[in-house]
């Protein structure tokens, strides 16, 4: 078990590594420097040498990756010279915003795949069943960056129920800070519900199919207390690994959304700094994303053996 | 099952010779159930695919060019104007059949080509094992660990935005994805008889990957492929709506409507039409998806 653990921990540090190399490598080879856009257009090449050696940039790219990542490694991402802020105060201070959405898309489409996937699986092939897949095959394929737009006409322009952009702080009050984040986090959450149906409906039917609930039906039991106490537990298993795994990936992907709704998140600042050539800031923040993501796989894995005992045999033997 | 339905095959003789007719299990024979969804689907992408590869021959105004005023809506009456004209006056219609072309070439070339060599990769990887298997698996992860979308961002703006650039970094999303596919389609497909079969009568590695396994690993695989493609042309549309994808006056559906979403509260079709056509593009590239993979891959049954 402990030799489990450390050879899948040992192997995300080792991902963690690669990531790191590969996002300095491609960040290095990009042509023009920080320095251009410091200094702007007119800038002589002496002036942005000077630069470039004052930032530390005219060492070769080994040893500027080691230097950055021995720091990296004791929590110091480095600083950004367009802004001067430090990339740990950057993502500090972002973090909270594209958690936040990424944390709300999630739990409305947990909370409406549960309600589809129920019905889904209470019966296989009927009326409702095909209905609420067809439901989840339309979410699939509607992408942030539409159903973004479409959400904005709709509730924002025609009911202006909701604000088209901006963010207000938790700090100024939850209600507009909600009203704010509502639709953005939709906008993320249909595909996510449509992934969540498919899998919570082929596992519950999987379920229901077993001999447990077969004798809790035979005893007489509701069919609703069967479906939710019996059945729904031992389905949602891999539903939350998955939604956990997704809610890694989210953080890295709500730059559609935090730019269309102007929203001061991560991805809006991977956005801008990618533009600007901000490396420095860049750099920090995959590499942060990536840890995140990778950190969260491995957590998931590792909580699944030691959940479920079955599992675990499984992997030992 | 196959066994069955050879005896059932056989039955009409036995019955004739009128030998004891044991009453073997009578078998119905499985229902495909055709959905007409999968056929709308196909219908689609057949116009789609065809408007784009005759879009210099169908009776378009050129994509670049204004005909009308800006930001008419729909309308009957001129091919051009049946789908109403953008912020610039063009025609919505041909810059929709004109950027199916981007989209389609997208995703196919990056589809193809990211199938061909993950596919090969993870063949590699899963039939030698060991330490290939975890270098590859180790690279597998590192690419899947890379935001997706910052990626494409990255390259957009070390690169030159182009198509050329576009298909690179689509083309690195895609491959470990079928890496991790083949890999273990080929792992389920080594361990059984017929391979060591090969083995035993001498066949090289070179043959039995290639002559052995990797005709049983097609089918799946390719059956993946629209799904690939469908997430493709999604992928460079959310590029182009961030404006770093196809650079004008080349038509692509994202950037249309990032074109028209500062205008959607006025004139709501430059966003609901390239919108629409992504959605049906999608949804059908989706069905056809999982229709071929109910049908072909192995690893979703048993």
């Amino acid at each position: 078990m402990v030799l489990a653990v450390t050879k899948r921990v040992g192997r995300s540090v080792l991902v963690v590594l690669l990531v790191t190399v590969a996002v300095v490598a491609l960040l290095g080879l990009a042509p023009g420097s920080v320095a251009e856009v410091i200094l702007g257009e007119n800038a002589t090449p002496d002036a942005v040498a000077a630069m470039n050696a004052q930032l530390g940039l005219d060492v070769p790219l080994w040893s500027q990756y080691l230097s950055w990542i021995s720091d990296a490694v004791q929590g110091d991402l480095g600083t950004s010279p367009l802004t001067g802020q430090s990339v740990r105060e950057a993502i500090v201070e972002r973090l909270p915003v594209t958690l936040q959405l990424a944390a709300m898309g999630l739990t409305i489409a947990l909370a409406v795949a549960l309600i589809m996937g129920v019905v889904s699986a209470s019966r296989p092939g009927s009326a409702l069943d095909r209905g609420s897949s067809a439901v989840s095959s339309v979410f699939l394929s509607v992408p942030a960056f539409i159903a973004g737009p479409v959400l904005i006409y709709f509730f924002a322009i025609q009911l202006q129920w909701f604000p088209v952009m901006g963010w207000s702080q938790i700090s100024e009050g939850l209600g507009p800070n909600l009203r704010g984040a509502l639709l953005p986090a939709v906008a993320i959450a249909l595909t996510e519900i449509a992934s969540f149906h498919r899998l919570l409906r082929t596992d519950l039917i999987g379920t229901l199919r077993e001999d447990f609930i077969a004798s809790a039906r035979a005893k007489g039991m509701p069919g609703g207390y069967v479906m939710f106490r019996h059945a729904l537990r031992p389905s949602s298993f891999s539903l939350i690994t998955v939604a956990g795994i997704n809610l890694g990936r989210l953080i890295g992907g709500t730059v559609i959304v935090e730019t269309l709704f102007g929203l001061p998140g991560l991805g809006q600042l991977v956005a801008s700094s990618i533009t600007s050539r901000d490396v420095i800031m860049v750099q920090g923040i995959v590499v942060f994303i990536a840890v995140v993501y990778v950190g969260v796989n491995t957590v998931v894995d590792l909580s699944y053996s030691v959940i479920d005992p079955r599992v675990r045999k499984v992997a030992g033997a | 099952m196959t066994e069955v339905a050879v005896t059932q095959r056989a039955l009409p003789e036995t019955g004739t010779s009128g030998t004891a007719a044991v009453a073997l299990p009578v078998v119905p024979v499985v229902r495909r159930r055709r959905s007409v969804l999968v056929y709308l689907s196909v219908l689609w992408l057949v116009v789609l695919i065809a408007a784009a590869v005759a879009a210099n021959v169908l009776p378009l105004a050129p994509y670049a060019i204004p005909v009308a005023a800006p930001r008419l809506g729909p309308q009957f009456g001129s091919l051009d104007l049946l789908l109403g004209t953008d912020t610039l006056g063009r025609s919505m219609l041909s810059r929709i059949v004109y950027g199916a072309r981007v989209s389609l070439v997208v995703g196919t070339v990056a589809g193809v080509v990211g199938f061909v060599i993950g596919s090969l990769i993870g063949l590699l990887a899963g039939y030698f094992g060991k330490r290939l298997d975890a270098g590859v698996s180790l690279v597998a992860d590192a690419m899947l660990a890379f935001p997706p979308l910052i990626l494409l961002l990255a390259l957009a703006s070390i690169l030159k935005p182009s198509v050329s650039t576009i298909l690179l970094g689509l083309t690195l999303l895609v491959i470990p994805s079928f890496i991790r596919l083949s890999r273990a389609n080929t792992m389920s497909w080594a361990s059984r008889e017929f391979v060591r079969a090969a083995r035993n009568i001498g066949a090289g590695h070179c043959r039995i990957l290639f002559r052995e396994i990797l005709p049983n690993l097609l089918a799946p695989l390719a059956a993946f492929l629209p799904i690939v493609m469908a997430a493709m042309i999604v992928a460079e549309g959310s590029l182009s709506f961030l404006g770093l994808g196809i650079p004008p006056p080349q038509p692509s559906w994202g950037g249309m409507i990032n074109d028209g979403k500062d205008a959607i509260a006025t004139s709501p079709h430059l966003v609901f039409v390239p919108a629409l056509v992504i959605f049906f593009t999608v949804f059908a590239l989706n069905q056809v998806g999982d229709h071929l993979r109910t049908r072909f891959d192995r690893t979703l049954h048993d």
